[in-house]
């Protein structure tokens, strides 16, 4: 691999990364809240992808669509009974509680589904790639990730932006009680965003599934990327999430062609040195008094 | 007689602080009422509890005859009460013209239109497209008022507008208070200056430690009277 091959890898491997930070940023965004489960929930609908193929008779790629919806569903229903219990001036409530249904998570599916590593069959583009030139290969799989992730975050961005609910999003982000004296149900708006939130991480689920193999375990690891790429963006920006994923994304596949295996090391020195000279990251605006 | 807003013994506060103790007051349709008091008297906590976002431990609050004492605050937006609250509480990363439309989000039908805010409150005008957060105070007070407007309230709360204002300005936004009420709307006003309060009201209410120390038509007050239930005592 060449430098500007790494570059390239790295780039792509952000819009994963991306994916995965979109639906910590939101929550953070609209409610302050510090989802530790991201990352579990990220594994729960590979394996939800894996159980829906094999009892509808459809492929991975199909199966997904309708764990998106089943994951929409219990984000707007874990919002609406657990989360907002714990939505308040100390975030700490928040926090233990999404810690603690990301180890129930944990636990649930090595009961359901063993310790052995799982993937997802994304089918023959898995493994299909085009040359830029003599030294450069896109893979197809990483490239349509990467057009997701801005897909992803340009829906969000038009969404946020321009529609009425939308407004209502930012509005109850900006001050949850103000907002309901424009008639906003603080705690609907919470439910929706987790919703999304809760899709947005289902399909990262899909296509980390489908790009690495998974266990019960998973979870974690991929939580520590997500956040990263939020911290640097900046907490609450969407886009910035994305110049997260790929600063992320670079430095692991830069750290890899300096030293192989050098690539995680790379990028949590990249993280600590955003979160040291700039905390409220590339694109932050900084958490809410 | 049916009245607008009829609040009957109301005692609210904040966890084990009651901050109103069986306060009562009714209100009009069309008729401006004005609520005096000392800092600390109860009147932010009574148009909160009115809102429902302060705890109520007892009472009863009556809009056009309806008990809304457990109804959401959203939905007695949707009903037609609505408050400018103090501190103008705008919506920073929202622009002038989306702290407006969010203002309309209940969707209630009434005359209020951007259009008409901006004619109401001309400043608001080359401002629209900026964002809230750079507005001055007065600009900010403005917006916060036409925002309200743009839910087209029946009833419309407004605590301590004139709150850290220049005179100048507070008087231009209490000039724009009789087109408020003849497009429909009933005021109720919480005012620490007591001469602007009488003058633009037709009733006073006067708070006193969280109870009504009084009561009356604002063309009746005579000023012993008034400074008695400011004060609780003769000066």
């Amino acid at each position: 691999m060449n430098w500007g091959n790494a570059l390239i890898q790295g780039i792509l491997l952000g819009g994963l990364y991306a994916i995965f930070a979109t639906g910590l940023s939101l929550a953070f965004g609209v409610m302050r809240f510090v989802n530790l489960a991201h990352g579990d929930l990220a594994i729960l609908a590979g394996y939800l992808t894996l159980s829906t193929a094999t009892t509808a008779g459809v492929s991975h790629s199909v199966a997904i669509i309708l764990v998106v919806v089943i994951m929409a569903l219990i984000g707007f229903l874990g919002q609406r009974i657990l989360f907002n219990r714990t939505i308040g001036p100390d975030p700490l409530s928040g926090i233990l509680c999404s810690f603690g249904l990301g180890v129930v998570i944990q636990n649930v599916l090595l009961e359901r589904y063993s310790a052995t590593d799982r993937f997802l069959d994304a089918g023959k583009i898995e493994t299909d790639s085009f040359q830029l030139n003599d030294s450069i290969s896109v893979g197809i799989f990483p490239l349509l990730t990467f057009a997701f992730a801005v897909l992803l975050l340009g829906v969000l961005q038009i969404f946020l932006s321009r529609t009425r609910l939308g407004r209502a999003f930012r509005a109850t982000a900006d001050d949850p009680r103000t907002a309901q004296l424009m008639g906003i149900n603080d705690k609907q708006i919470y439910g929706l965003a987790m919703a999304i939130a809760f899709a947005t991480v289902g399909v990262a689920g899909y296509f980390l599934g489908a790009r690495e193999t998974f266990a019960p375990s998973s979870g974690p690891s991929q939580l520590l990327f997500g956040f990263e790429a939020v911290v640097i963006g900046g907490l609450g920006s969407l886009w910035g999430t994305l110049v997260g994923g790929i600063v992320l994304g670079v430095s692991q596949t830069l750290g890899n062609q300096l030293s192989v295996g050098l690539n995680l090391l790379v990028g949590h020195i990249v993280f600590l040195l955003v979160l040291t000279f700039r905390p409220k990251g590339l694109f932050g605006t900084g958490v809410r008094s | 007689m049916s009245y607008l807003l009829e609040v009957r013994d109301l005692v609210a506060g904040y966890g084990n602080f009651r901050a109103l103790s069986n306060v009562s007051i009714v209100v009009n349709e069309g008729e401006t009422v004005a609520v005096v008091g000392a800092n600390g008297a109860g009147k932010t906590t009574m148009l909160r509890a009115i809102l429902g976002q302060v705890q109520v431990h007892g009472g009863s609050i009556w809009f056009r005859g309806e008990d809304v004492a457990t109804v959401s605050t959203s939905r007695r937006v949707q009903q037609g009460i609505t408050l400018v609250p103090e501190g103008r509480h705008i919506f920073p990363s929202l622009t002038v013209r989306e702290n407006l439309l969010i203002g309309g989000h209940a969707r209630r039908s009434g005359p209020w239109t951007v259009e008409k805010v901006v004619q109401t409150f001309p400043l608001l005008e080359p401002l629209l497209d900026r964002s809230a957060a750079k507005l001055s105070g007065g600009e900010q007070q403005a917006l916060a008022i036409g925002r309200a407007l743009m839910s087209n309230p029946s009833l419309l709360l407004f605590d301590e507008v004139s709150l850290g204002l220049a005179p100048v300005v507070v008087k231009q936004l209490y000039a724009t208070l009789p087109e408020v009420t003849r497009q429909g709307t009933t005021a109720v006003v919480v005012e620490q200056d007591i001469h602007q309060a009488i003058a633009m009201s037709t009733r006073v209410y006067c708070l006193l430690e969280g109870r009504v120390s009084l009561s009356a038509l604002s063309s009746e007050i005579n000023k012993e009277k008034l400074t008695e239930a400011y004060f609780g005592a003769k000066v």
